[in-house]
């Protein structure tokens, strides 16, 4: 797995490729970690390039969630496709976050 | 019906990887497309992650995994002698509370009963025995 951010205006955009199982997704905990000790409130998530999320990835990222909804943060969602859509559709995460078709859409519209 | 792979390995998380890749290629062999594969894939790293995570609480102890095929489906065979457990028995999450109510847990379960066509589990001989099966029609039968 792979993540990149960077900071838009008050937004930190954290882009992941690869897979988001339950050995790597250690490194997106440690990345998100690291946002939110240094403060930042609002996320937003780059999926494009994530070819594959399971259990693991969810309940990482309800935490993450949980997290920033008690300082009144949120964190979004970019790029869902294919398999990484259907398992957001299932959990039933589109009725729990906001999710964006492009980054740009996201940035623009939030 | 035709064994196309038959692996045991430490339940660890080191041995996911290994694990996973093997069901992957046998399902590619099967000849179920990208999507499917990764719904599969996506299936049995549910089902290993919690063998790995509960079944030996901390003995050591093995997972069997045994990909198979025939002409209706393709079907995978998780095997480990940890404590009893039937995850045809656990509830669904509400999948409708907020982020404030929702459970953290419990959703690797019910990805893999929404995501396989048929899910099987029995005890026998001191052992947890799941199948997952995923038909080679692409759409499940109407009920």
């Amino acid at each position: 797995m792979e993540i990149n951010t960077k900071k838009v205006e008050n937004i930190a955009v954290a882009s992941v490729k690869g897979r988001m199982d339950a050995v790597t997704v250690q490194e997106f905990e440690k990345s998100v970690s690291e946002l939110l000790s240094g403060g930042e409130n609002i996320l937003l998530v780059n999926f494009s390039e994530l070819e594959y999320i399971s259990s693991a990835g969810l309940r990482s990222i309800l935490a993450t969630a949980k997290q920033l909804k008690a300082r009144n943060g949120e964190i979004m969602f970019t790029g869902l496709k294919n398999t990484v859509k259907e398992v957001f559709e299932i959990s039933g995460f589109y009725s729990i976050f906001k999710t964006f078709e492009t980054e740009e859409e996201a940035l623009t519209q939030r | 019906m035709k064994v196309l792979t038959h692996i045991t390995l430490p339940a660890q998380l080191a041995s996911l990887e290994r694990l996973i890749g093997l069901v992957s290629s046998c399902a590619s062999h099967g000849g179920f497309n990208q999507t499917r594969v990764k719904e599969i894939e996506l299936a049995t790293e549910e089902a290993l992650v919690n063998i790995i995570k509960y079944a030996y609480q901390d003995k050591d102890g093995d997972i069997e995994v045994t990909c198979s095929l025939d002409k209706e489906g393709f079907t995978i065979t998780i095997v480990d002698s940890g404590i009893p457990f039937n995850v045809l028995s656990v509830g669904d999450p509400d999948i409708s509370a907020d982020v404030s109510e929702r459970n953290i847990g419990g959703l690797g379960i019910f990805l893999m009963k929404k995501l396989m066509d048929d899910i099987q589990y029995r005890r026998a001989g001191g052992k947890n025995i799941l199948t997952l099966i995923a038909w080679i029609k692409p759409e499940k039968p109407a009920l």
